[in-house]
């Protein structure tokens, strides 16, 4: 190991969204050839920290950040991800970032051809030079080489299976002379079992060829295999940093999900294993690209809030937006006894089931119309509601006041703030945008309830506020509520149970009251 | 990893057959039109051999010009009235110099040049404002510079902008006459080093200019520009994460596609001898985009093959419609309207075929993930 | 100060406070120039009572998200054939407005059918495509109109005794059945209050219409239709009542138009209707996707304002008639504007 100064240092970051603090000095140190497992739950501030290191535009745009960055103990401040990449750091993405119409060696090398110049290229521009073909083919088969797992260069990407998307990206990374280091996140979600033993080897080969690697996964076997050493992030601090020789997938589990005081769940947790079934999910598989569902099976009982959580990619946003009909899905759910039928909407509206959606700008609301609109919409179009009838029921008349009250009681009720019930619903801030989509969600009067992440981007206050209601309208209607949250304190606070999916699959159901490390074990049990 | 990297593998010779056939519906379709309408319309191989090699060369380098959008992702350049119209201006001006034969046909496209370019900018950057609606709006573009077109060639041609000869001025002292004669630069190209074989007359020159221009189309795809044409009309995102300009290089490819309009309406109206001032570039984009669409082409996929195909097919059909319709039903009108029906038809099926691919790759998606699940799912039962 | 101005500019758009200027211009200059005015005014109403439904038309597709309706032609192909079958089968006088509005109406519920259905097919590319079905209809009517077997004297050419005719008097038939009917006439202003009064009521329709039950699960399928479908509308379903519903619009609008104008013109006329209608709710303050009755009545008042009186007064101040060329440029220039303000529809 050179004595020089290490590759990368980054020293006290701190980052905040608009006071939202993320990020909260932060130390890493990583040499060259070293490879680094960050693993924590989704929202400890990962890929916040990796943006920083890329120079994202989303960084500057919300602020910046303080703190340090040290590459060879020189300080950098990168602006664009081009100059990231200039001063030798890769980074590939969970979203491919490939051209589908072109083979692997045009993406590895994709605006950084090698090219021949020729007299009309010296009078109007180097665009205007021809590609050379041979070389681009020489230069990416030695990157191919160079990840040591051979993938077909003359193959047209959408041609080609995932695994091998992802091993085009990593070897146009592989590509650049100039890369030390380089960051994977999540490289192995899409890979087959046999494919990510492939990109581990290859791992360690770019390590002995002195490419440091950042390496983010759920799969913590694989930081053990490959990682020189692991840290482990929570809540936006770096709760542990060492070597993955003296550490194990337990320890590791309960460093992430532990919280230093571990705050003990609500006293009014109730376990009622006598309680009837309500919702009953049997074999249900649902196609929600990133959430994918296979084979749940999960039983509701009346009058409880069931949470669901698990890590992201692993398939509990698929379950409630499955049921509603958003995704198609496949599979039974009976409700009190009577079958729902599936990838309909209308039947489990009509049902009395209600959906508060985690994708509110996309699917919660109606951005440019009222608040009135949005709380009124589907009691109005499902149950006839805020109508009056003329001609007999002919003409079914939208009762402009029956929908101004309703939407004052609510603004009053969850503390809406708003200049008016008139309001459009964009303007409004995204907590109290939160609490319109729970509005319109009570205003259906439903007898079953999924809410998705209820406290996804909103502030801390407001957070509070809508567990709140939601525990309300639960104990005080008595509406059977499954809740789906990434955050697992959220849950245990709230919930009765809580069950955690994994690879697509229930890992388990567990007593809210049970451990944060055994909810952490379930979460990475069957990750993919 | 073998076992995954099968994904097109045995494929039946009926299901290729199948999907040959569907893939050149259209072409197929014209072939079969044109099987039935030219013994019916009586006219003799020489003629037909004459006209079509007429059309060849008096229509092939404009639509040439549609290729290269098509490559950058902007879909049917109906902006390509632009660059007709900037090789009108230039031509209306090299005949008031009295500039004639070849020296006035190269002196016009030099000419066309500085306008074809400030229009296809013009086009480029608002095409660049309306993204994922390329096409409605470049359509829109066309009408809206033909307003400006009229304005400067009706109404400031010989008030502000001088005009010489009152042969092809208004009487009233401005604005220019409603077709201006292009007698003397009358397939001046056509005819020169012209061959003939039999009763066909070949106009080799033209010929000639049109293979070096798929050449240089050709040779255009392999260079860096071309490449990051083709990348941009892939994946925008992915193309600017990589570091290319995408606005500047879709405004480039629009540039260069306004361009080689602008020529390919000069060399059109080299071989029809004179110049319908207001209406000529009216339908030019329209003929041209049916003519590639009956080619092959799709809105996302063009080649050189497609452009020789659709200006045969469909001029075919062009020529022997209203004879054969009068055949059928006794009246010429019909064929002359079926003619235009056509036209319009294979855009409107071209598009909707485009529209529906889209949807339909998504679905398929969707698709497969259910299969591989549900197969799963019954495993485990 | 300015930056309220800044304010009204940027929400009333640039484009429609110059059209709203020009037009403001034309009356004042118009006296001074030495045009008539107030026949100038009674040509405005008129004009504006011919096409206001044809605008209206726009309406139902905007607020079901299926972007301005470039297909017009489809719903005056439903008109013509309304028209000329009336005029066929011996209607005359009034009579034969309200047949011919009769007979469009399942040519404009079957065309507006299949439209909606293919539009629901090409989400997303529903205006580049419905201006093509537009053309496509209209040229494939340019052929059955020789074909088809009308035999009416004043409606086929006079020699083959078959074929119609591509203008059409309205003379004896349906030609200002609404315009006279209850005529007010103050001075050299005449105001057709019958084929306002139509307009209006076809209006108050559509507004009572956006407020019922099915008319806000419309105007909810265009604002997101992601979350109409979670709210269990059958999304499809509104947007197909949409196009039937302005394919409608735009064959009582063509009628309307034709008895006012006098004529019925077939062939290619009907080619460029939609962009004139496109333009002028544009201009009334419409974008891609949402559209009131407010929209309509401003943009065609606009719109007809700017066209009846450019000729006029510019003939009579510089003795040259440029309106067909301002016309084209203000009109396209809005278009294109709307096109380039809102970027690509949320799904």
């Amino acid at each position: 190991m050179s004595q020089s100064a290490p590759l990368l240092e980054m020293k006290n970051i701190q980052k905040d969204f608009f006071g939202n603090q993320v990020l909260t000095d932060i130390n890493l140190t990583l040499r060259e050839g070293e490879v680094l497992g960050l693993v924590g739950e989704n929202g400890a501030g990962k890929s916040t920290l990796m943006k920083i290191l890329f120079g994202m535009d989303v960084i500057r745009d919300t602020g910046g950040y303080s703190g340090d960055i040290l590459l060879h103990g020189q300080k950098v401040e990168f602006k664009t991800p081009f100059e990231a990449l200039a001063a030798g750091i890769g980074m590939v993405h969970q979203e491919f970032s490939l051209i589908p119409g072109f083979t692997a060696t045009e993406n590895i090398l994709l605006n950084r051809e090698p090219k021949k110049k020729s007299v009309v290229s010296e009078i109007f521009g180097d665009r205007l030079d021809t590609l050379n073909r041979k070389e681009m083919t020489e230069k990416s088969e030695k990157a191919i080489e160079k990840m040591g797992v051979h993938i077909d260069g003359s193959m047209v990407i959408h041609d080609m299976p995932v695994g091998h998307k992802q091993f085009t990206e990593i070897a146009r990374e592989l590509s650049k002379d100039q890369l030390k280091l380089l960051i994977l996140d999540e490289p192995t979600a899409v890979l087959t079992e046999k494919e990510a033993e492939a990109l581990l080897a290859s791992i360690r080969g770019m390590a002995a060829r002195g490419i440091a690697v950042i390496f983010i996964t759920h799969r913590l076997q694989e930081i053990l295999d490959v990682c020189d050493k692991v840290v482990v992030m929570r809540d936006g601090y770096v709760v542990q940093d060492v070597p993955a020789k003296d550490t194990g997938i337990t320890e590791i589990t309960r460093w992430m999900v532990g919280r230093s005081v571990d705050s003990a769940a609500k006293a009014d947790i109730r376990d009622n294993p006598d309680a009837p079934i309500a919702l009953s999910i049997r074999k249900l598989w649902v196609d929600m690209p990133g959430e994918t569902v296979r084979n749940v099976n999960l039983d509701v009982r009346e009058g409880e809030i069931l949470g669901i959580g698990g890590l992201a990619g692993q398939g509990k946003l698929g379950i409630p937006n499955g049921i509603m009909g958003l995704y198609e899905a496949g599979g039974e759910v009976t409700l009190r006894g009577k079958k729902i039928p599936l990838n309909q909407p209308r039947a489990c509206l009509d049902a009395s089931m209600a959906f508060v959606s985690e994708d509110r700008r996309g699917v919660g609301l109606l951005l440019d119309e009222t608040l009135e609109w949005n709380i009124a919409f589907p009691a109005m179009q499902i149950q006839n509601k805020f109508l009056k009838n003329y001609l007999g029921g002919l003409v079914k008349w939208r009762d402009e006041k029956a929908i101004h009250d309703i939407t004052q009681r609510y603004i009053d009720e969850l503390a809406i703030k708003c200049t008016s019930s008139k309001q459009k619903a964009k303007e409004l801030s995204g907590g109290n945008q939160q609490k319109v989509c729970l509005a319109k969600a009570f205003a259906l009067e439903p007898g079953f309830l999924f809410v998705s992440e209820p406290t996804r981007g909103i502030d801390v206050g407001a957070k509070a506020l809508v567990l709140e209601a939601l525990k309300k309208f639960n104990r005080e209607s008595g509406v059977t509520i499954v809740m789906i949250s990434s955050e697992l304190e959220e849950l245990r606070q709230t919930c009765d149970r809580i069950a955690i999916v994994s690879g697509g699959r229930v890992a388990g159901i567990l007593p809210a009251t049970e451990s944060a490390e055994q909810f952490g074990l379930l979460m990475v049990s069957q990750v993919v | 990893m073998s076992n995954i990297s099968k994904p097109a593998g045995s494929r039946s010779v009926g299901k290729t057959v199948g999907s040959f056939l569907a893939n050149n519906s259209v072409p197929i379709m014209f072939i079969l039109i044109c099987a039935v309408c030219i013994p019916l319309s009586g006219f003799s191989l020489d003629y037909l051999l004459n006209e079509i090699i007429t059309r060849l060369g008096r229509n092939a380098f404009l639509i040439l010009s549609l290729l290269i959008p098509i490559m950058a992702g902007m879909g049917l350049n109906f902006g390509m009235t632009l660059g007709a119209m900037a090789g009108e201006i230039a031509l209306i001006f090299v005949s008031d110099w009295q500039i004639w034969g070849i020296p006035g046909v190269i002196l016009a496209m030099i000419v066309s040049v500085p306008f074809s370019v400030l229009l296809g900018l013009f086009c480029g950057k608002i095409m660049n404002m309306a993204k994922g609606r390329e096409m409605i709006t470049s359509y829109i573009i066309s009408f809206f510079i033909n307003g400006v077109y009229q304005l400067i060639v009706l109404y400031m041609m010989g008030s502000v902008i001088p005009i010489a000869h009152s042969s092809i001025k208004l009487p009233r002292g401005y604005g220019i006459r409603n077709t201006v004669g292009l007698l003397n630069m009358r397939q001046c190209i056509d005819n020169l080093l012209a061959i003939r074989v039999g009763g066909v007359k070949i106009p080799a020159l033209t010929l000639l200019i049109i293979v070096l221009m798929c050449l240089l189309i050709i040779w255009f795809r392999r260079t860096k520009l071309g490449q990051d044409m083709r990348a941009v009309g892939q994946d925008m995102q992915v193309a600017r994460d990589a570091g290319i300009k995408v606005e500047r290089t879709r405004i480039i490819s629009i540039i260069i596609s306004t361009v080689l309009a602008g020529f390919g309406m000069i060399l059109y109206l080299q071989n029809i001898g004179n110049l319908s001032t207001y209406s000529a570039h009216s339908q030019v984009g329209m003929f041209c985009i049916a003519a590639l669409l009956v080619g092959g082409a799709s809105v996302d996929r063009a080649s050189i093959g497609n452009v020789f195909l659709g200006v045969i097919l469909f001029h075919l059909m062009f020529i022997v419609a209203p004879q054969a319709g009068a055949k059928i039903t006794g009246d010429s009108m019909i064929g002359e309207y079926f003619r235009v029906f056509v036209s319009y038809g294979v855009i409107t099926i071209a598009l909707i075929m485009y529209e529906m691919k889209k949807r339909r790759q998504k679905a398929n998606i969707g698709e497969q993930l259910a299969l591989a699940q549900k197969e799963e799912v019954q495993h485990e039962q | 100060m300015k930056e309220k101005l800044k304010d009204f500019i940027a929400s009333f758009g640039l484009p429609r406070l110059i059209i709203s200027g020009f037009l403001l211009a034309l009356f004042i200059l118009s006296p001074i120039v030495g045009a008539d005015l107030p026949m100038q005014i009674s040509n405005v109403i008129n004009r504006f009572s011919w096409n206001a439904v044809l605008v209206l038309a726009m309406v139902p597709m905007v607020h079901s998200g299926c972007g301005l309706n470039f297909g017009l032609p489809l719903g005056i192909v439903a008109g013509l054939l309304g028209g000329t079958l009336s005029l066929e089968f011996g209607f005359t006088g009034p009579m034969s407005f309200l047949m011919a509005v009769i007979i469009a109406t399942p040519f404009a519920m079957l065309f507006g059918g299949g439209y909606g259905w293919l539009l629901n097919r090409i989400k997303g590319g529903e205006m580049m495509i419905a201006t093509y079905v537009g053309f496509s209809s209209v040229s494939f009517m340019c052929m059955m109109w020789l074909l088809l077997p009308y035999h009416k004297a004043d409606m086929v050419w006079g020699l083959s005794g078959k074929g119609l005719r591509t203008t059409i008097s309205l003379e004896g038939y349906y030609d200002k059945a609404l315009s006279n009917f209850l005529q007010i006439n103050i001075g050299k202003i005449s105001i057709p209050v019958g084929a306002l009064l139509l307009f209006a009521v076809l209006a108050f329709a559509m507004w009572a219409f956006l407020h019922t039950k099915t008319g806000t699960a419309m105007t909810a399928v265009g604002s997101n239709p992601t979350f109409a479908k979670a709210a269990g509308i059958q999304v499809d379903k509104i947007r197909m009542l949409s196009v039937m519903m302005s394919t409608w619009l735009g064959a009582v609008g063509i009628l309307v138009y034709e008895q006012g104008f006098g004529f019925i013109q077939l062939y290619n006329a009907p080619f460029y209707m939609a962009l004139p209608a496109v333009s002028a709710i544009l201009i009334g303050g419409a974008t891609v996707n949402k559209a009131s009755i407010m929209n309509v009545i401003l943009g065609t008042f606009l719109f007809q304002g700017i066209v009846t009186m450019t000729p006029t007064v510019m003939n009579n101040m510089i003795h040259m008639d440029m309106s067909e060329v301002i016309r084209m440029i203000a009109s396209n220039g809005m278009i294109l504007y709307a096109l380039t303000r809102k970027t690509e529809v949320r799904r």
